[in-house]
Parts: structure tokens; C-alpha cells; sequence
């Protein structure tokens, strides 16, 4: 029992620890690298990792691990941007209609029945083929794509603390709904939706380099994830570590975000389970 | 029983309805004159939008159009695609069948290596095979498909050569696409398998087969997984659609033909009807999956009540 709770801790500790190393990097990409991330060299055209260009080069002769460096701003703050705004409007939608019931939970949770029938992605390509491609109207997709999940599971949660004995007493003692829901629901849903979050935020992340993989998100020549690997589609026979290396980034931050969300979700709630 | 069917069947009809009018509502969501999207930067006079619009439908009251559109999509007229002139129906009868062997595939890799994975976690618990099997599944579930993909075509394709790295046709060329798709619900079935297995292992019943002297291979197999194999069941089903949807990232990476090509090529374009029957064909299929994997759970174990 101990050798798996020392295990489970050292995996997180090493998850924790890269996801510092990365949200440092979107922070500070200046610390970690001196070079611009679109300067091009044409004398160092897919040039092979070297000690002056650990990741390589790119088609254009740019290096590969400063484009990953910038590439972290933009893949973690939109998520986190889109990430808040959907925790937002989920918890704001999924309290007000698991506290109040009746006619607005009705339409509001049949409407997210409809949405929750688009699976995966494909709501968030909605999204972009009405906006148009683009990061900014990516990070739209994600955040209405994630909404519908999140306000169902708050409503749950809400349906759960509401007929317990201590908001009936709130009520008893007069306090109007509003400071109901404000003084005694909230605190008492908040650490469902602060494991949404962490999850979330990861597949966030995901949503946003799918789409820019699929040419829909983060338009060339800017820095993202998703479509550096778009790119290095077209060169896997001759030049391997264009996509296998920012790829490998990518890969260890999704990680690293699912480990620490599954030891907060363990800690804050075990008896919560999202599919 | 009874009345759990009709609730579930009138529950589908009610989302497969407002998916068609949500799909038919796509093209009115389009900020500014879809009209004019469409023709994008080409110069045409007011009469020839005004055409555009009336060929769309769009000169006719909202009402009129969701409803007409409905009739429509059910009878199977989608349109014609904006760009080619041929009925969507065309395209996505061949893009498909292609689709659907690649997600069937991923789910046949998904359930092979996933229940295994499972088992072996829940009876070896806490040693090096369950500390395997669960990486396994979280990589698995972590992990982009597109850089898996990238990497499977690196390794198996450019350097070993053992499988081509695009193309389709040929049982070959769906190996590498089908691991990519099938690592999600391989490490998804895994992982819920074990946690299910656990549970089961401490049950009485598997305690009353050891002590009457079975083999533990028997209890584990017979006693033990057949109860526990029902919420992997269903989602592995419920994965079905989700492995379609996720079938459009795996087709670019490996520059297959399929649905995932159809509607990432259709957004491009801005040749709307193609989405609309991308989108309606996913989401349709979803949720008669899930209709299907509800009942299917409801006949197979009396134990579950719906109130």
C-alpha cells in the first residue's frame, strides 16, 4: 500500500515539476532561448538536432526548440482563456438550473442533450466552419464545445448539496436565494469544478493544437504546437525530428496535466468519476 | 422495462430532431450573407446572390426553411456540394465505408489489448504488470493521436518499413491508423476494467468459486470478468462514435479518404453542405449508438432499475 502511494507521488512530483518548466516557458520564453522564433536561416534548412540547435530546424532553416519555447504561451493562455470562460458559464448555467429546477433546468439540460450528441471535435468544427479558421475563433470552439459537459456535471453536484440540511436551514433562518446559492452552494460544488478545470484545461489544450493540426486554429508562421506538427507531416521521411520532438512536448504537458488533475481529483473528491 | 424504452426511444427522436434543426440552423449562424461567404472574394453582381440565396433556400421564412430542411435531411437529400455541384450523398457514401473500417478496427485493437490490459492489471494489483498496464493506458489516453500517429509512421513506416505509411485499400495500410485511433479506448477499457475488477474480486461469489476449489484462471474468467465486463461494454459502444469523430484527426495524419478529409476540406471551402452532412451523419450515428448501448445494457442485466 505504501510502495503505491510512494510511486503514484513520485509521478506527480515529476508531472508537477515539468508543467513549472513549461508554464515558465510561456511566462519567460526570453529566459529559455536568446533567437526569435521566425528568424529563418537558409544556410540551416532541416538541419538535424545539434548542440547549437537541440531541436533541429525547420523548413525554413528555424530553430525548432524556440519555436516550441514561444509555442507554449500560445497553446497554454488560450486554454486557460477558454478553459476559465467555459468553467464560468458551465458553473454559472449548471447551479442556477440544478437550484432552481423546473422549466429552465428542463430546456437547459435538453439543449445540452442535443449538444453532448456532436462527439469529440466535431463541435468545435462547427464552430470554426461558421467563424471561419483562426486561433482566437478556435479558442470560441473550445470553450462552447467543453460548456455543455460542465454545466451538466455542476447541476449535479448542485442537486446533490441542495436538499442537504444546512441550506434548509439557510432558508429557515431567511437568507434570500441568491446568498444561498453564494454562502452555501458554491463552496460546496467548488471542488467539482475545480477538477473540471484541470481537466478541462488539458483537453483545452488538445481541442486547440487538434485544430490548428488540421489547418483550422493557429495560422503559419506563428509558433503553436498543433501546426508544427501539421508542417512536419510533409517531411517524416527525410527529417523525423521536426514532428517527433515538439510533438514530444506536447505529449508530456497533456501528461503531466492528467496526472496532477487525476492526484487533485483523488484528493479533493474520490468519489467523482468523469467519463 | 417498458416504459424505459419508450422514454429512451421518444428521448433519441428528441435529440436526433434537434440535431437536424441545429444543423440546419449552421448556415444562418454564419456571421454577415452566407450568400456572399460562400462566393468569397469573386466578383458577382446582386442578382447572382440573390440566386445563390434562392437556390440555398435562404429568400424563405426561417421557419419554412427548418422545416423543409428537416423533410429533407431524413429522406436523405443533403444538397449539393457548392464547389462540385454533386449531391453530398455521393461523397459521403464513398467516404464512409472507409471510416467506418478504421473506427471498427481502432475498436476491435481498443477491446483486444484493452480487456486483457484490464484483467491482468486488477489481478497482479499493486505489481510491475499493473504498474505496465496502467502507463499503458493513461500514455494511451493522454497522448495527441496526431503525434502518435507521426511517430508509429516514423518508427514502423520510414525505418523499419514494415507497414506503408498513407494509402488505404489494402488490410496493411489500416494497421498503423487503426493503433493510433485504437490507443484511446484501449487505455480507456483498461482502465475502467481494472477499477470494475477490483470491485468484483472482493465480491463473495468469487470467494464461494475459490472455496469450492476452482482453478483462479476459472474464478477470474468465469466468475469474476463476466461481471465485471458489462460497464466496459458499454464504453467500448459509446466510443464508437467517439472514434468517428476522432477518425477525421487519424485520416489527415495518414492522408486516408474518409469523413475526417470530406469535412476539414469542406470547412476550407466554405462548401457548407458538405459540413452539414459530415456533422449530421456523426451525430446521428452517435446517438443511435447510444440508444442501442442503453437497451442493450437494460436487456443484458436485470439488475439495472430505471426510475
Amino acid at each position: 500500500m505504501r510502495r503505491t502511494y510512494r510511486r503514484a507521488s513520485t509521478a506527480s512530483i515529476a508531472a508537477a515539476g515539468f508543467l513549472v518548466v513549461i508554464i515558465a516557458m510561456a511566462v519567460a520564453p526570453d529566459v529559455f532561448t536568446r533567437s526569435d522564433p521566425n528568424q529563418m536561416d537558409p544556410v540551416a534548412v532541416l538541419g538535424a538536432p545539434s548542440t547549437a540547435h537541440p531541436f533541429g530546424t525547420d523548413e525554413f532553416g528555424r530553430d525548432i526548440l524556440t519555436r516550441v519555447v514561444f509555442g507554449a504561451r500560445t497553446s497554454l493562455g488560450y486554454a486557460l482563456l477558454a478553459t476559465a470562460i467555459s468553467v464560468g458559464l458551465g458553473t454559472s448555467a449548471g447551479v442556477t438550473a440544478g437550484f432552481y429546477g423546473g422549466r429552465f433546468d428542463n430546456a437547459l439540460m435538453r439543449g445540452v442533450d442535443i449538444l453532448l450528441a456532436f462527439p469529440g471535435i466535431l463541435l468545435a468544427l462547427i464552430v470554426v466552419t461558421l467563424l471561419g479558421p483562426g486561433l482566437t475563433n478556435a479558442m470560441i470552439a473550445v470553450r462552447i464545445g467543453q460548456a455543455p459537459a460542465f454545466s451538466r456535471v455542476v447541476r449535479g453536484a448542485t442537486l446533490g448539496v441542495k436538499n442537504s440540511q444546512y441550506v434548509e436551514a439557510a432558508r429557515g433562518v431567511g437568507a434570500s436565494a441568491a446568498r444561498v446559492i453564494w454562502r452555501h452552494i458554491l463552496p460546496n460544488v467548488r471542488h467539482v469544478v475545480f477538477v473540471l478545470g484541470s481537466l478541462g484545461y488539458g483537453a483545452a489544450i488538445l481541442i486547440g493544437a487538434s485544430l490548428s493540426f488540421l489547418g483550422l486554429g493557429a495560422q503559419p508562421p506563428a509558433p503553436e504546437w498543433g501546426s508544427m506538427l501539421e508542417t512536419a507531416r510533409g517531411y517524416l521521411q527525410s527529417s523525423w525530428w521536426i514532428g517527433v520532438l515538439p510533438g514530444a512536448v506536447l505529449g508530456a504537458t497533456l501528461l503531466s496535466i492528467n496526472v496532477v488533475g487525476d492526484l487533485l481529483r483523488d484528493v479533493l473528491d474520490p468519489s467523482l468519476r468523469l467519463e | 422495462m417498458a416504459s424505459f424504452i419508450v422514454y429512451r426511444l421518444g428521448h433519441s427522436a428528441g435529440v436526433i430532431l434537434g440535431v437536424l434543426v441545429l444543423v440546419s440552423l449552421m448556415i444562418h449562424l454564419v456571421p454577415g450573407d452566407p450568400a456572399q461567404l460562400m462566393v468569397g472574394d469573386a466578383p458577382v453582381s446582386a442578382a447572382q446572390l440573390q440566386a445563390i440565396r434562392h437556390s440555398l433556400g435562404l429568400d424563405r421564412p426561417l421557419p419554412v426553411q427548418l422545416g423543409s430542411d428537416a423533410v429533407r435531411f431524413v429522406r436523405g437529400n443533403l444538397g449539393r456540394s457548392l464547389r462540385s455541384g454533386r449531391p453530398v450523398i455521393d461523397y459521403l457514401r464513398r467516404a464512409l465505408p472507409s471510416t467506418i473500417s478504421l473506427a471498427l478496427a481502432a475498436m476491435l485493437f481498443g477491446v483486444l489489448v484493452g480487456v486483457p490490459a484490464g484483467v491482468i492489471a486488477a489481478v497482479y494489483r499493486g505489481r510491475w504488470a499493473d504498474a505496465l498496464a496502467t502507463a499503458f493506458a493513461v500514455v494511451g489516453i493522454s497522448l495527441p493521436s496526431f503525434w502518435t500517429g507521426i511517430l508509429f509512421i516514423v518508427l514502423f513506416a520510414v525505418e523499419l518499413g514494415w507497414f506503408p505509411a498513407t494509402g488505404q485499400g489494402s488490410g496493411r495500410a489500416l494497421v498503423l491508423p487503426a493503433l493510433t485511433l485504437g490507443w484511446y479506448p484501449a487505455g480507456a477499457i483498461g482502465r475502467l476494467l481494472r477499477s470494475a475488477m477490483l470491485e468484483v474480486l472482493h465480491k463473495e461469489y468469487v470467494g464461494v468459486a475459490r472455496a469450492k476449489g476452482l482453478r483462479e484462471g476459472v474464478v477470474v474468467m468465469r466468475h469474476a470478468l463476466r461481471n465485471a465486463l458489462l460497464p466496459a461494454v458499454t464504453l467500448a459502444t459509446v466510443q464508437f462514435g467517439a472514434l468517428l469523430s476522432g477518425a477525421i484527426i487519424t485520416e489527415t495524419v495518414f492522408a486516408r479518404e474518409g469523413l475526417g478529409r470530406l469535412i476539414v476540406d469542406g470547412i476550407l471551402q466554405r462548401d457548407f453542405p458538405i459540413v452539414q452532412g459530415v456533422v449530421l451523419v456523426i451525430a446521428v450515428i452517435y446517438t443511435l449508438v447510444n440508444l442501442s448501448t442503453d437497451l442493450l445494457c437494460a436487456w443484458l442485466d436485470p439488475r439495472i432499475h430505471y426510475g
